[in-house]
């Protein structure tokens, strides 16, 4: 059989998903024998090299790159996968929405009282720097996904199921215990 | 007057007591009819609508309706559920439900409620509104981000001298349920307890106790909510 070829990525997330991801343990080593990793952040590939099978999503869309990077995964992925919280909501980057972004900037650089020393009082703006978006979007509102697996983390044992599910092509068997949303 | 009234659920014949509603018949005979604005000892008023059963091939709330003899229930089928499942869908899009920064987690109905219907995301767009947090009790937060006005509060949280501490605020889509200013700040520890027990999700806050049960041994942690019922 040949093996699938994954790319994982994280946008506004935390790595926690990622770190969920390692957390299916000795499973790692069934897991390589099944899959190849293309771009992703655990083998520091910036560049999709081949059409890749299941694109893993973490975290949703708060800047302009995140939003270009979610479609260039959805071009070059097959299947389309959002894990976690923020892919699926926003998470707790999109505690954001619904507060004018001039607002959040000004505490977060100006007002804020853990602001240190910005005597000048400026609010980065260098054009390197990608654009906020107005909110925090969920993936499924910029692009298509294919499968959401939810939890802040989703456990290990739902990433396992359910990936071992994509890659064999079985159906997936996702009990109780595993699908939460903390 | 017979007071024994027979109906069946799903085709399983269940004989109950006239008065009833079809909520408290099925519960007590080990049927689960999920519910989240109705709660035992109050009166029912069909808000939420999760309730909603089919009598005689017409949709209706089981927690208003009382039992009549030979109504012919549906109940468990895929066409209700997924209508429940689109009002749960609705809930979490027209507040701001961030499960993971929550004190309720794991013990919050409208969450299990989620878990138990196999909610992986809305199908709906995300609202996102802009919601006040009243922390100006010295015992409870009002965490307006979270509140799906069902009522339970209002209903249930009243002293001695029959004085409600939460009410309604505005009309339309800016009614809100708040908590009364002057009463909030003389609230006893037992009642603001009472109060966070009784919200069915997090929007009342015992101040100063939060994440103190580890995740795993929470309410809804390991059994969908209902299982109580059907066992």
């Amino acid at each position: 059989m040949n093996k699938k070829i994954i790319a994982t990525t994280s946008l506004a997330g935390c790595f926690g998903c990622h770190m969920s991801i390692l957390d299916i343990d000795e499973r790692i080593l069934d897991l390589i024998e099944l899959v190849e990793f293309d771009k992703s952040p655990i083998d520091d590939i910036k560049k999709f090299s081949r059409p890749v099978d299941i694109g893993i999503i973490e975290g949703g869309c708060c800047n302009s790159e995140n939003v270009e990077i979610l479609r260039y995964f959805r071009e070059n992925c097959n299947i389309l996968v959002s894990l976690g919280e923020c892919a699926i909501m926003g998470g707790l980057p999109a505690m954001r929405n619904g507060i004018p972004i001039e607002e959040c900037l000004r505490e977060a650089y100006i007002d804020g009282v853990t602001v240190g020393e910005n005597t000048e009082k400026i609010i980065p703006n260098d054009k390197e720097l990608p654009i906020l978006l107005d909110k925090v979007y969920p993936c499924h509102e910029v692009v298509k996904i294919d499968y959401y697996l939810p939890g802040c983390p989703p456990r290990a044992d739902l990433i396992w199921n359910a990936l071992y599910a994509l890659i064999t092509g079985n159906e997936m068997d996702l009990p109780y215990e595993v699908i939460k949303f903390d | 007057m017979n007071q024994q009234v027979k109906i069946r659920i799903d085709g399983q014949e269940i004989i109950t007591e006239r008065g009833k509603t079809i909520v408290e018949a099925a519960r007590e005979n080990g049927v689960f009819i999920p519910t989240l604005c109705n709660m035992p000892g109050v009166k029912p008023k069909g808000a939420c609508r999760i309730c909603t059963i089919k009598i005689n091939h017409r949709m209706m709330t089981s927690c208003t309706t009382p039992v009549a003899d030979g109504m012919d229930i549906e109940n468990n089928t895929d066409e209700l559920n997924d209508i429940r499942k689109s009002i749960i869908e609705l809930l979490f899009v027209s507040g701001n439900h961030f499960c993971p920064a929550c004190e309720k987690s794991g013990n919050c109905e409208l969450q299990a409620l989620a878990y138990r219907f196999k909610m992986m995301v809305p199908r709906y767009p995300y609202d996102f509104p802009r919601k006040e947090v009243d922390s100006s009790s010295p015992k409870i937060i009002k965490e307006q981000n979270r509140c799906i006005a069902c009522q339970r509060c209002m209903k249930t949280i009243v002293d001695e001298d029959g004085r409600h501490f939460f009410a309604y605020e505005d009309r339309g889509k800016d009614l809100r349920v708040v908590l009364d200013p002057i009463l909030g700040k003389e609230i006893t520890d037992e009642l603001a307890k009472k109060a966070m027990e009784n919200c069915p999700v997090g929007s009342i806050i015992y101040k100063e106790l939060g994440f103190h049960e580890p995740i795993g041994t929470r309410k809804y942690d390991k059994e969908p909510i209902g299982s109580k019922i059907e066992s």
